[in-house]
């Protein structure tokens, strides 16, 4: 929730600071009663799964209004379907930014599709805020100053498994499997800060194309190096295949971490065999909404308040519902802390500087955390274990590296 | 099939005998034309001119397809592969060779027209359906070659590749939206003009005669299997010099730029405007870029089920495409003058 001190801290700054927003040009999409934000999402397409983020801030931002709205307003929030397909994001974002005047965009999905507006938002300095995808390269403040990630990336998720082997191993030597592409070169990249110049040493790393048939062979060939722990960075059908062929050749291991993309219990426990994976490794930042453990936490009773009075159809099952509240509460602190101030410049100034923002589906102990040289919000994430039949968290939360 | 009523249809809509008044006419009909389609740069605002560029690159991609599928009646589910490989010849030899975006064209059209020669061949023993489906299967699986490692110096694998947008030459006093839409209008006038030159010859009614009487065509002593491979050539440079201006006004490629779907709205295009209709190609563009949008804001939460909707609808009232229809009116409205004005010899 919103925390009184950084509420009062922020109250105090605005209040202190030359009141220099009269004298600026009016930003677009601002007015004295509305503040328009544009949103893109895969409401079709071969990511449409993922349309449920875009529906569930549409609502948020209509209760919103129907609370008062923020500083007096009502936030217009204009949300897009490109399908997935990035020329039709460019043309989204053109449509929002120059057609609509938005005041910023919010929250648009995919890495292929921010790939290819992100040189746009910037030239236009635009603010480009919260984006839905793990990929390490939002948080560049150098290049794309306008552009801020939210959820941890695959990057730090691969900090946290290195920093967790290292303590209990210093000289451990690992196995990583990667899918060759952003998301599998990503938990590389993350290893190597961690592990620096050993990581040629320490480190075997075997890639595979999202293409092939199978991984037996890479399999074979890591056990063959016998190394202590084994990093599986893959997507869920070859993360299941991984699960059942390290059984089957009987290579177990002491730890085996599995990246977070892949823990579906559908979609990779179960075909693999639930008890082939016991002891493996992986971690989470959101409030599992199908966890009795969160039956009575104050956050997810929030969380379910809201999806039974405003969304009762929805699947609440589903973890996109969780992750869209807290990017959506994310989004509400910053406009809070604009005060009267809504200028782009200002904007983007509050969404880099928050600081121990606590948020309702986030895991206890994960904070929300910004500033000017840090556009990773979410770098704390905590381990979980697979027992056989669910996944059980333990330990502390874990920080990734700031690098 | 509709491209089969869709020929008799524009022979007769050609005036009986005098060729040569209509002739100039339609040779002054270009230039308006042109200058029309110009006019939209000084116009609307820089959001709309990036989608009527669209329009105007989906309108290309769509007379080439139209070309091999409603002329030539191959039918081509993945001139969407083409596209792609236009978009990323252009974007590579913009970004890794620092060629200008005008130099690339030529190199995006050759490389396609060679690609396209090549699927050309098995094209030749596979008919209808079964060429649907290889052709198809080419879409599907140029998105992951793209993605390929060894390619992936040029390609930048999923990440793709990012090309700066050209600024106006000559200091002349456009913006780059503006600049962008001239050229990329030019570009398609010449192609729709050739095109139609191409079609309007001897080599165009061969091509339609293998398309309906393939036996009687090979009787008459067409070379069956160059025209149709060269058919294919053809249609594939243009598609891919369609996609070659998409890399430069999207400023981006990547593998997911190009999905399946795209094939699949150029071959919707291609209906809706009016197959085996060089027009027609400029409704389709216009079809696949406005109506998924209109179709969003009318209908905000199943934009799909609408956008079904309105296709199913099209194919229902205008079986022969936009096409089709301007044929149907401008052949009732000669009928009508023809009966009023009852002066012969005009």
């Amino acid at each position: 929730m919103l925390n009184r001190r950084t509420l009062l801290a922020a109250s105090a700054a605005v209040l202190s600071a030359p009141r220099v927003a009269c004298a600026q040009p009016a930003t677009p999409g601002v007015t004295a009663t509305e503040i328009k934000i544009g949103g893109i999402m895969p409401y079709s397409g071969p990511a449409s799964a993922y349309g449920v983020i875009g529906r569930l801030e549409q609502v948020y931002f209509r209760v919103l209004n129907e609370a008062g709205g923020i500083a007096g307003r009502k936030i217009n929030f204009i949300s897009l379907d490109d399908g997935y397909s990035p020329p039709k994001t460019v043309e989204q974002a053109r449509r929002l930014i120059e057609q609509e005047r938005v005041a910023f965009l919010f929250n648009t999905l995919g890495t292929p599709t921010n790939s290819a507006i992100v040189r746009y938002v910037n030239q236009r300095k635009v603010p480009h805020l919260f984006l839905s995808t793990g990929a390490d390269k939002w948080g560049n403040p150098q290049e794309n100053p306008w552009t801020i990630g939210w959820q941890p990336s695959y990057r730090t998720e691969a900090q946290i498994y290195a920093k967790h082997l290292l303590a209990q191993k210093p000289d451990a030597r690992i196995a990583v499997l990667y899918q060759n592409d952003d998301f599998g070169k990503d938990y590389l990249a993350g290893t190597r800060d961690i592990l620096g110049d050993r990581f040629e040493r320490q480190v075997k790393t075997v890639s595979h194309e999202v293409t092939d048939a199978t991984i037996d062979s890479q399999i074979v060939s890591l056990q063959s190096s016998g190394a202590d722990a084994m990093l599986t960075a893959t997507t869920p059908k070859f993360a299941a295949q991984t699960i059942r062929k390290m059984h089957d050749i009987g290579w177990k291991p002491p730890a085996h971490y599995l990246t977070n993309v892949s823990i579906s219990v559908a979609a990779v426990m179960q075909p693999a065999g639930p008890e082939k994976g016991v002891g493996i490794i992986t971690s989470g930042y959101l409030k599992d909404p199908t966890d009795s453990v969160w039956r009575d936490d104050p956050g997810m009773t929030e969380w379910r308040g809201f999806m039974q009075r405003h969304m009762p159809d929805a699947d609440h099952t589903d973890g996109n519902y969780p992750f869209s509240y807290g990017v959506s509460k994310t989004m509400e602190h910053v406009l809070r802390q604009c005060g009267n101030d809504f200028s782009r410049e200002n904007i983007m100034k509050q969404a880099t500087s928050l600081q121990n923002l606590e948020i309702p589906t986030l895991l206890p102990g994960i904070r929300v955390n910004t500033s000017a040289t840090n556009y990773h919000p979410i770098r704390q994430m905590q381990l979980q274990r697979w027992t056989g039949s669910t996944w059980e968290r333990f330990g502390e939360v874990l920080e990734g590296a700031r690098v | 099939m509709a491209a089969e009523d869709a020929v008799p249809v524009e022979v007769v809509a050609a005036p009986a005998r005098p060729d040569a008044p209509t002739d100039s006419l339609a040779w002054l009909a270009v230039p308006a034309m042109v200058l029309l389609a110009m006019a939209p740069a000084f116009l609307v605002e820089s959001f709309r001119l990036f989608q009527l560029t669209s329009v105007v690159i989906y309108a290309v991609a769509i007379l080439g397809l139209n070309i091999v599928t409603g002329y030539n009646g191959q039918i081509s589910l993945g001139h969407g592969a083409f596209y792609a490989v236009g978009a990323y010849t252009t974007a590579i030899l913009m970004a890794s060779f620092g060629l200008p975006y005008w130099a690339t064209l030529p190199v995006s059209a050759a490389v396609c027209g060679a690609l396209g020669w090549g699927i050309g061949f098995p094209a030749l023993r596979l008919g209808g359906l079964y060429l649907a489906l290889t052709t198809f299967a080419l879409a599907v699986a140029v998105p992951q070659v793209l993605k390929h490692d060894a390619l992936e110096t040029w390609t930048g694998g999923v990440q793709g590749v990012f090309i700066a947008k050209p600024d106006a030459p000559f200091g002349l006093p456009l913006s780059a939206d503006q600049w962008m839409y001239l050229f990329t209008v030019a570009i398609a006038a010449a192609i729709f003009v050739l095109a139609r030159n191409l079609l309007r010859s001897r080599i165009g009614r061969a091509m339609m005669a293998i398309r309906d009487q393939p036996t009687a065509a090979e009787a008459m002593g067409m070379d069956l299997a160059a025209l149709k491979t060269r058919t294919f050539a053809l249609s594939a440079t243009i598609t891919g010099v369609a996609g070659a201006l998409s890399a430069v006004a999207v400023e981006f490629v990547s593998p997911d730029s190009f999905s399946v779907n795209l094939s699949i709205t150029l071959f919707v295009g291609m209906i809706v405007g009016g197959v085996a209709s060089i027009f027609g190609a400029v409704f389709g563009g216009l079809f696949v870029v406005f109506v998924p949008n209109l179709a969003e804001d009318i209908a905000g939460a199943a934009p799909g089920v609408l956008y079904g909707a309105i296709l199913i609808l099209f194919v229902f009232v205008l079986p022969t495409g936009f096409a089709g229809l301007l044929r149907r009116v401008a052949a009732s409205a000669r009928r009508t003058t023809a009966t009023n004005d009852a002066t012969p010899g005009r």
